[in-house]
């Protein structure tokens, strides 16, 4: 029983930065732009965010500094498909590779100003890394461990994600985003400012990656800086979000179940299963969903039907 | 809305010119709607109604020239701006998001705060009623009928209080009864002081509903008539710039041997539904089989079937005495039997939108090619032979379909089936929202396929063309013929009593 507690646990740890992966690239998808770029935002928002907590000691400077790394990679891919049209899948892949190329290079050259060869994040933010401790609550049995022994970070993942779900299914704004992921020419014709939402969105959901990317830096790596920080969960986000059928509710549970893929080898017993076995499960599991969810066909849960097409008013 | 100088005009445009790249798509036009009329906007395709209608509602901008509403200088900048200015369009192509029900749809990009779905509907429903629209406020659009998108398009703008209707080709797509009610919407609205402005090319709906009509021919004015002091003769002579006869023809050919027999044939849709029930036909080569019926009769399900698309529950096909049911589409082609279907978007079957002609044309013929090299070259010259012979509008013969107006796509599609020479052609709406020139062609086309002996089964909606085209027509009715009847001795009444009656059967028997 403990087992599973922990097991459970670790999965949420483990899933939190798929969760920002996937509610940054539903936003994306949702203003009708398949980004491709997740993995790369991502890694902007490591090197970013794990730089600046490095020289500043300040958490919160370092969580400002994610967002805005994912954002600035976000807002590149926004002005070459919005503005000028590029394809998309070609300047995600772009961003893709520009983004983890970025980072691996800051990561060196900071590398190469320590002295002792490595970079680790102070104590001062480690500490804020770890689990909360509530009074009375995270003690109590089963439901403490599994409810109120995180990180901030899951806490803040999970009401971003309920924040976006609101914002998406209940304001106006958000049906005007809807309107404009679906079809861009009849948002337009209603009024609706297609380019300014875009960008907006578009960049909002890019710094939501950067901070999933910083967790990757400061957690699964410990708080020390490797090379490729983000290893891949941006992939993973980008199939998720077909998984969680465009819903930042759904993609809260996609990503815990994600997550315990991830971390799986730890918990089973060795029966001799090969070590590259676990690192390629969540990547089959993907594959597998993507086959299954394609063959699930209902309109309200599926890709935005504008999803994947510049929108150029004077175009027929 | 103040009203600062007192005009009789809810709009007048001055000497409009736009051009597209090196065509002049409207060439110093002026027009002027008055307060509470039904204006028709009157050309082929291609004069250029839909790029002016376009500068009107802020889609488009004019090179040159002025837009005045309400008696002064208006600057439209965008489709908001229009809409502020008391414009709405309705798009010949339904601006509408198709997982949206109706409501949404409607308070799209309004500036009012979001209310609550109930008050939402009961103003909405309170609005269609004033001019006697029928709206379900919580239908989803995907689930909706042609005409029931459009109304939705209609609340759209009076839900935003547009003084100004503009309908793009409105009536293309519906079914008589439903143009007729939606007439009788337009007229509720003029006599409620509201100014509509409809762009046709159908001249008797010009001449049922329209106060003036404004006719363009190839981007350029021509006049504007009083519908009253005009008739059909004339604005087909002002719209075509020639007189031509409005007359078509019924070849007499002697009807050769029993080319296909459709025997007791059923067939479900995808949903469970069924789309045929016990059809049974026969047709000869040498003759035209029209089919009538309301939309979604089980006309697009016959079509499949024959081409072999669908699998029947029952029944047979019989292609000179040989059953074809259960083989492939391509087996199905080689026999000969050819189909061309437009579908209510024009674009959806049968042509690769983003590929130019000569591309379409191979896709129906490049298996016939030896070796693994494609040879366009005789691809190409088709296409060009098809621009030649049927007048198709287009810029190169590579250029993308899509990019060709409506009526060019439709004989692009249409002289691509024939040029296989087939035996059977299947067709299905071939004039939808065509002019009357190209209609023309198209007719024409389908005689000389006639007089080659070719069995032609021919899907339409405008009875008036059935009967003077058709040798015998079949009536669909929910899937089931209520009747076949030589074309020459029955009437249009007779006709559209077999689409209706078992209607009204059946919906006393839903109760």
């Amino acid at each position: 029983m403990e087992m599973v507690i922990k097991f459970i646990a670790a999965a949420v740890i483990s899933g939190t930065p798929l969760l920002y992966g996937t509610v940054g690239e539903i936003l994306n998808e949702k203003s009708g732009h398949l980004n491709l770029g997740v993995e790369g935002m991502m890694s902007m928002g490591a090197v970013s965010g794990f730089m600046v907590g490095y020289y500043s000691d300040s958490f919160l400077l370092s969580l400002i500094a994610a967002f805005l790394g994912g954002a600035v990679g976000a807002a590149i891919y926004a002005v070459l498909t919005v503005t000028f049209m590029a394809d998309q899948n070609v300047t995600g892949l772009t961003l893709t590779i520009f983004g983890i190329g970025l980072g691996n290079f800051l990561g060196l050259y900071y590398l190469g100003l320590s002295e002792s060869g490595t970079l680790k994040l102070p104590e001062k933010i480690t500490g804020q890394m770890r689990s909360i401790n509530i009074e009375g609550l995270s003690n109590l049995p089963v439901v403490g461990k599994l409810l109120f022994s995180y990180n901030p970070f899951v806490y803040l993942g999970i009401v971003i994600a309920i924040v976006l779900w609101w914002y998406l299914k209940k304001t106006k704004t958000g049906l005007s985003l809807r309107a404009i992921g679906e079809n861009p020419s009849a948002a337009d014709a209603a009024g609706i400012r297609v380019t300014k939402l875009k960008y907006i969105n578009i960049i909002l959901g890019g710094g939501i990656c950067g901070i999933g990317g910083v967790y990757c830096a400061m957690i699964i790596n410990n708080g020390v800086w490797i090379s490729n920080s983000v290893g891949g969960f941006g992939w993973i986000a980008v199939a998720l979000v077909i998984f969680a059928a465009w819903s930042p509710v759904r993609a809260i549970f996609g990503s815990f179940v994600f997550g315990a893929f991830n971390i799986l080898r730890y918990y089973v017993p060795s029966v001799g299963i090969p070590e590259a076995f676990y690192d390629m499960l969540p990547f089959l599991v993907t594959a597998l969903v993507l086959i299954v969810t394609s063959i699930r066909q209902s309109k309200e849960n599926s890709q935005p039907a504008g999803c994947g097409i510049n929108y150029f008013r004077e175009d027929r | 809305m103040a009203e600062t100088k007192s005009t009789n005009y809810a709009i007048e445009c001055r000497g409009i010119t736009k051009s597209f790249g090196s065509v002049k798509a409207n060439d110093n036009i002026n027009l002027t709607l008055e307060k509470g009329e039904i204006l028709a906007l009157l050309g082929e395709n291609g004069s250029g109604k839909t790029t002016l209608m376009n500068m009107i509602s802020g889609i488009y901008h004019p090179d040159q020239g002025t837009i005045l509403v309400n008696g002064e200088e208006a600057v439209i900048n965008s489709p908001t701006d229009a809409m502020n200015f008391g414009i709405g369009m309705i798009h010949q192509h339904f601006k509408l998001v198709e997982v949206f029900n109706a409501m949404d749809n409607i308070v799209l990009g309004t500036k009012e705060k979001r209310r609550k779905p109930k008050v939402l509907k009961q103003e909405i429903v309170e609005l269609s009623r004033k001019f006697g629209l029928e709206i379900n406020p919580e239908q989803k659009v995907y689930n909706m009928s042609v005409s029931e998108k459009q109304t939705v398009e209609i609340m759209k703008a009076l839900y935003r209080g547009a003084n100004v209707l503009i309908l793009d080709e409105p009536t293309a797509v519906l079914t008589p009864q439903e143009t007729e009610k939606l007439f009788e919407i337009l007229r509720k609205m003029r006599d409620q002081g509201r100014s509509i402005i409809i762009i046709t090319h159908k001249l008797n709906e010009v001449m049922a509903v329209s106060d003036r009509v404004v006719i363009l021919r190839k981007g350029e004015y021509i006049d504007t008539v009083k519908t009253s002091e005009t008739s059909v003769t004339e604005l087909t002579e002002l719209m075509v710039g020639r007189p031509i006869s409005l007359e078509i023809e019924r070849l007499e050919v002697d009807r050769g041997d029993k080319l296909l027999e459709v025997v007791d044939l059923t067939v479900y849709r995808e949903d469970g539904t069924k789309a045929i029930d016990d059809v049974r036909f026969d047709i000869f080569r040498g003759e035209i089989l029209g089919v009538a019926g309301i939309a979604g009769s089980g006309q697009k399900e016959l079509c499949e079937t024959i081409a072999g698309l669908m699998r029947p529950k029952k029944g047979a096909i019989l292609y000179e005495k040989e059953n074809i049911i259960g083989k492939s589409p391509k087996e199905i082609i080689d026999l000969g039997i050819h189909m061309s279907f437009v579908p209510e978007d024009r674009l959806g079957m049968g042509l690769v939108a983003s590929m130019g002609m000569t591309d379409n044309m191979l896709l129906k013929s490049y298996n016939k090619n030896k070796g693994i090299f494609v040879d366009k070259k005789p691809a190409k010259k088709l296409a060009q032979d098809l621009i030649g012979k049927l007048e198709i509008r287009t810029p190169g013969t590579e250029t993308p379909v899509r990019h060709l107006s409506g009526g060019n796509v439709q004989k692009v599609l249409l002289g691509r089936e024939i040029e296989s020479s087939p035996n059977l052609l299947i067709t299905a709406y071939p004039v939808r929202g065509l002019d009357i020139n190209s209609s023309y062609v198209i007719y024409d086309l389908l005689n000389e396929q006639k007089k080659k002996n070719v069995a032609i089964i021919f899907i339409g909606e405008d009875l008036d063309v059935l009967l003077e085209l058709s040798d015998r027509i079949m009536v669909l009715c929910h899937g089931e013929v209520t009747g076949i009847v030589a074309a020459a001795e029955t009437t249009k009444e007779e006709i559209g009593l077999m689409m209706t009656d078992s209607v009204r059967g059946e919906a006393e028997a839903h109760g």
